[in-house]
């Protein structure tokens, strides 16, 4: 039964959940594109494609460097705790030897995989700033005036294939139950993505290339050094 | 004829416009079978003429206005309707995915000269309004416009310094612009906004100004100088000239001399300039205001001058959103594709820089302002149109080196002055403005500056105010002014004795 469950998940459901996250992105992503307008957002998209793309690259790469924008540099607990979520993240899911060795089995392939003991540090990571992004919810005002049960879902959605995880990881209770509770969250986190905030996985390069290109090509991109941000 | 088919509501294009008025004339026959409470001064309705603009104004300090917002109805289905007509990709993808980190409460000089109020959060402040307004489908009561309109003109200047720190970019300023759309069409609009967007689509000025006072009092003006500056002259409507210069309504109607000031400079630095005689009026109340339509009026106006004198160059006048308006935002309005006005236009501090650099204005060094001096970056052209060194390089000409300093944070990440996006001019929101003050008051005192250069009328305004309520002893002034009492006057240029 175990077994035939470890199957269905990682075979069927993995392609299912996978083909739904990627889709889905890239619909997201797309159809972001296709609904700017020249005219309501009052930027000449079309007009200056290079200093757009000037302006979005620099945009997005500034604001993925921590501490590399003002922003950051103003809050730099958050800065820490963002950057300690995010990066193992993205980089845990995506190149864990385990997630990997599965993949081989299906599709034949291996990608660069990360030394064991970092993706533990990075997990981590993950849950520890998760409980401080949790915290930081309830401790700050001005963060609990915008709060609502949906956050908490979100991170809760984004943390629990984390967690389960390790907790598979570290063998406490059934590996195999623990194991299996972490694939469904994981499944379910690909699933939802793309219809929750967690589109933001995407959105964030969208969004963020939009104000870039609004400011490389109308607020001041054409004019002097370009926006300190 | 139902006064929403002149209310363009948010919206900007043609095919948007014409998508508007058919929905308009489906509801006005809707309307015709039962009572919409409209004002006699509160209403849907733009002000149209100038009989309209004198019975509003002479409502003083809207009290009547306000007592008839006070059962204004909403127009729901319009309302509705432009919101998705307007709400795209962009800011749809801002409400949807804002993480509520609150990132941007630091931000915001409203949120911390407020003590630190939650509720004064750009994103709580944006979500509150606009995020409600979306998530009901524009169905809301009298009572929650009347919150919008405040958050909309009292806790947003639009000074755009929340987009900058937002980790997804998430521009709050830019949407509080689009808020004002969606009141002013609603009839929510202050008093004072209202009559200032009327302003520009009676005279296509902000100020009852109209093309012969503008004219009359520039040569009034110049000849009061004629005798220091021989051969100063305004050349009105000129074709083909290096430049065409436009103003600030308030300079005609409160501070010509700003007008022989410039008249001066342009003489000594030897410019081929004009002004046109109708299309000098480079700002915009109707920005402020929310009313879209009256925009693109005022700014095709300024741009018809422009294709029927065929300057070189515009160069507008020490003011913010003037700049903001005809130059930045203005080529939308017209539905110029290319996001230019018809011809180059800059800001005066462009011109000055370049002026002063290329030797056309020479300063006597030993005139060069040698006490302590700052400067007021102002958010319509520094934040939002990158002109932030070039106001350095012109500081480097004319303050003794060692005594410019630096007001902290400066550049693109200056606060805005307190009073910018209208909110110097609203009288119910006086004392939410003369709070927001405090920011640049306490900027100016840790500055330790005597002298703070403010190039933009909205800036010099809210300073000369700050003063005025708080008494720290700061000295304010334009450029113009400070350059002439340091320009070198030419040889051939000098009066003969």
């Amino acid at each position: 039964m175990e077994a035939s469950m470890y199957d269905f998940l990682t075979g069927p459901m993995l392609w299912l959940s996978l083909g739904i996250f990627l889709i889905g992105m890239l619909v997201r992503f797309v159809l972001y594109f296709r609904g700017l307008s020249w005219q309501l957002d009052r930027v000449a998209y079309k007009a200056y494609p290079l200093q757009g793309l000037k302006g979005a690259v620099n945009s997005i790469v500034k604001w993925l460097i921590p501490f590399g924008t003002y922003g950051w540099r103003k809050q730099p607990f958050m800065t820490v705790i963002f950057f300690g979520f995010h990066i193992g993240a993205v980089l845990v899911p995506l190149f864990l030897l385990a997630h990997n060795l599965v993949l081989k089995e299906t599709i034949g392939f291996l990608l660069i995989t990360l030394n064991p003991l970092l993706a533990d540090v990075l997990t981590w990571a993950v849950v520890v700033s998760a409980v401080f992004l949790a915290l930081r919810r309830i401790a700050l005002p001005e963060v609990r005036i915008l709060t609502t049960w949906y956050d908490y879902i979100i991170l809760l959605l984004a943390v629990a294939p984390f967690i389960t995880g390790l907790v598979a990881r570290y063998e406490l209770g059934s590996y195999t139950f623990w194991l299996t509770v972490h694939i469904l969250c994981g499944e379910a986190l690909l699933i939802a993505a793309p219809f929750t905030k967690l589109s933001h996985i995407v959105l964030f390069f969208a969004s963020r290339a939009q104000l870039g290109m609004d400011y490389g090509i109308k607020r001041g991109g054409m004019k002097g050094k370009g926006m300190a941000w | 004829m139902n006064p929403n088919n002149k209310i363009a509501g948010a919206i900007l294009s043609d095919a948007a416009l014409s998508l508007f008025h058919k929905k308009q004339r489906e509801t006005s026959k809707f309307k015709e079978g039962c009572s919409m409470p409209e004002g006699k001064f509160c209403n849907k309705k733009p002000v149209e003429t100038e009989e309209e603009l004198k019975a509003l104004l002479g409502d003083t300090g809207g009290k009547q206005y306000y007592e008839e917002m006070k059962s204004l109805d909403i127009d729901h289905e319009l309302l509705w309707k432009t919101i998705q007509n307007t709400l795209k990709s962009r800011m749809k993808t801002w409400l949807e995915i804002c993480a509520h980190c609150g990132m941007c409460a630091d931000s915001c000089f409203l949120y911390l000269i407020n003590d630190q109020d939650p509720r004064q959060v750009p994103a709580y402040k944006i979500q509150s309004t606009l995020g409600e307004l979306v998530k009901r489908k524009g169905k809301v009561d009298n009572e929650f416009m009347h919150m919008v309109m405040e958050t909309a003109w009292a806790k947003c200047t639009c000074c755009n310094r929340c987009g900058m720190y937002c980790p997804h970019g998430i521009d709050m300023g830019i949407m509080f612009g689009y808020v004002r759309g969606l009141c002013y069409q609603q009839g929510f609009v202050p008093w004072e906004m209202k009559i200032g967007a009327g302003m520009h689509r009676v005279y296509r000025a902000q100020m009852d100004v109209t093309d012969e006072d503008f004219v009359e009092t520039f040569e009034w003006m110049v000849e009061e100088y004629e005798e220091d500056y021989p051969g100063l002259e305004v050349p009105v409507d000129k074709e083909g000239a290096d430049i065409l210069y436009t103003v600030n309504a308030r300079e005609v109607k409160h501070y010509p001399e700003d007008l022989a000031e410039a008249a001066i400079l342009f003489h000594l630095a030897g410019e081929n300039w004009t002004v046109p005689t109708s299309g000098w009026e480079q700002t915009s109340l109707a920005m402020f205001a929310g009313d879209w339509a009256a925009c693109k009026m005022q700014v095709e106006h300024v741009y018809a001058a422009m294709e029927r004198l065929k300057p070189k160059r515009m160069v507008g006048t020490e003011c913010g959103h003037a700049h903001r308006a005809t130059v930045v935002e203005g080529p939308y309005w017209a539905g110029r594709s290319s996001g230019k006005p018809p011809v180059e236009s800059i800001h005066y501090v462009e011109w000055l820089a370049e002026a002063l650099r290329e030797g056309k204005l020479k300063i006597d060094p030993t005139k060069r302002l040698k006490k302590p001096v700052t400067l007021q970056d102002s958010c319509n052209y520094v934040r939002n149109n990158g002109l932030k060194d070039i106001t350095r390089e012109i500081m480097s000409y004319i303050v003794e080196p060692g005594y410019f300093m630096e007001m902290s944070p400066n550049r693109e990440h200056n606060y805005c002055c307190g009073g910018g996006g209208g909110f110097n001019g609203i009288g119910l929101f006086r004392p939410q403005r003369n709070k927001a003050l405090i920011t640049k008051r306490d900027q100016l005192l840790h500055s330790g500056a005597e002298l703070v250069i403010s190039p933009c009328h909205n800036c010099w305004d809210a300073i000369r105010d700050l003063e005025e309520e708080y008494k720290i002893g700061i000295k304010w002034s334009f450029l113009k002014p400070l350059v002439i009492s340091m320009v070198e006057i030419p040889e051939h240029l000098k009066p003969k004795e």
